[in-house]
């Protein structure tokens, strides 16, 4: 369903890739507390369809929480979160139907271990999206084709190495054709000769336009791979902007502070 | 040893009272396998209900579950079967030893489920409804499996302890294997009848015994 989108007439600022009325994925005001501890102060991101957004930042600095929020696994205290202009949440909003339109790939892959990797895949095609039993196994393979892991259908969790449990996991998410695609650190339990067949498929997803937002600290791929950084610290975004300008010529103290840690 | 023999192999009482335990057997069986279907799943089902969290409801579980564990099950049965009368209520004997084991079973599975329920990790929750699954879906098709392959060593262990209580049934007259074996031995003042009782009773539960075991190797193996 279309609903009316509200003109935006938000005071000129930098905005990277269009204006927020058209963003694909839209975080306002985001504010977020656990107990007494404010996690996130105020988070408001754009992410324009078939850009691949990164978020770096120190732990604690909020950015898991805040890219949890994109699809309700936390609940905001406060703020939007708006797929294509629609909200998440609300009266009258089904919630499982918004999830289907943003997907995640966890930092632990989180496979269904008494599942196959086709049964992974397929489990939300047939419950969720109704598909027959077929149908949902032919969209599978063909999810599971594009992670280059076809081959591997009928293996379970624990007969696939890590790098292959987090591809099946990107497949499972792919397959369900979401709007945007969320990563929380996809990279950070892997093997470090795991990590760069997990940046190929993250790459080649973001080719066929997908549009992502990323939560690691695989900063040469940031630099190669992504349309923008964001740079995240004590619950705010402290700055932003296209990879070069971030790592080259960061204009806060705190984004210099933490890259000098990066690059030794 | 001849001594021995007559009384507890004793040739005669076994050919005429063989049938009537192997009757009783017949009895045991079935008891113990409508107990076990109906014990687990209702016990599997209140797991289910307390993975809501719905307080009011979950307290009532657990007062189920920590008052049937907690009472022996001779109790349970005695009460039921000489209370509910007083109310109107007239169960046969056999009924009331099926109701009392399986809310007892039921009890003991409701709890051994919720802990495999609690134990599978939260990103298996987290994935799930990430894809768009409800949260009853979640549970069913993601979280329950997992948590009863878990916990599957410990209830079989625990059916099996259940189902060989049908043997109290004696005290109210149902006929499975020990009840037939008692009445045979005070009609023929020898022990034969409880010879072939003991033999029954092995040759119904060793094989349970021995598939558990197999059971819980196999999903050790598997690591899941």
């Amino acid at each position: 369903m279309i609903t009316p989108r509200a003109v935006n007439n938000m005071p000129a600022q930098p905005s990277y890739g269009g204006p927020p009325s058209t963003a694909t994925l839209s975080v306002r005001a985001l504010f977020k507390s656990f107990g007494t501890t404010e996690v996130l102060k105020g988070i408001d991101l754009h992410v324009q369809r078939s850009e691949m957004v990164f978020v770096l930042g120190p732990s604690g600095s909020g950015k898991s929480t805040m890219l949890r929020c994109c699809n309700l696994l936390e609940e905001p205290d406060s703020g939007a979160i708006l797929i294509e202009g629609d909200k998440l949440t609300g009266p009258g909003v089904n919630l499982n139907r918004m999830r289907q339109r943003v997907g995640m790939v966890f930092q632990s892959f989180n496979l269904y271990p008494h599942l196959t990797a086709l049964g992974n895949v397929m489990l939300a095609l047939r419950r969720v999206l109704k598909m027959p039993r077929a149908q949902a196994e032919a969209v599978a393979v063909a999810a599971l084709d594009k992670v280059g892991l076809s081959n591997r259908a009928g293996h379970y969790p624990s007969q696939l190495s890590g790098g292959q449990q987090q591809r099946v996991a990107i497949a499972r998410a792919l397959a369900l054709k979401p709007t945007v695609m969320l990563f929380d650190e996809p990279t950070s339990a892997l093997d470090p000769e795991l990590v760069g067949d997990v940046l190929d498929v993250m790459r080649d997803v973001k080719e066929q336009g997908m549009t992502m937002l990323v939560v690691s600290h695989e900063m040469k791929f940031a630099r190669d791979a992504a349309d923008r950084v964001v740079f995240m610290d004590g619950g705010v975004i402290v700055e932003q902007g296209p990879p070069e300008q971030i790592f080259t010529a960061p204009t806060q103290e705190r984004t210099r502070t933490f890259l000098s840690r990066f690059h030794g | 040893m001849e001594v021995f023999l007559d009384q507890f192999l004793n040739p005669a009482v076994l050919a005429k009272y063989a049938p009537l335990v192997l009757k009783g057997a017949g009895v045991t069986v079935v008891l113990s396998a409508l107990i076990v279907l109906a014990g687990i799943v209702l016990g599997a089902g209140l797991a289910c209900v307390r993975a809501y969290r719905i307080r009011a409801l979950s307290f009532l579980i657990v007062i189920f579950a920590d008052v049937l564990r907690a009472l022996p099950p001779l109790v349970l049965i005695l009460l039921v079967y000489f209370g509910l009368p007083n109310l109107g209520i007239v169960l046969s004997s056999f009924a009331v030893l099926f109701l009392v084991l399986t809310l007892v079973l039921a009890a003991f599975a409701e709890e051994i489920v919720w802990a495999g329920i609690t134990a599978t990790p939260k990103g298996q929750w987290e994935a799930a409804r990430s894809t768009g699954l409800g949260f009853t879906q979640a549970l069913v098709f993601v979280v329950l499996p997992q948590a009863v392959r878990m916990v599957i060593p410990p209830l079989t262990n625990r059916a099996i302890a259940i189902t060989k209580m049908t043997a109290l049934g004696m005290v109210i007259g149902v006929p499975d294997i020990l009840g037939q074996a008692t009445t045979a031995q005070s009609f023929s003042a020898n022990a034969t009848p409880l010879t072939l009782a003991a033999l029954a009773y092995v040759a119904i539960f060793l094989p349970l015994v021995i598939a558990s075991r197999w059971l819980e190797q196999r999903f050790a193996q598997k690591g899941h």
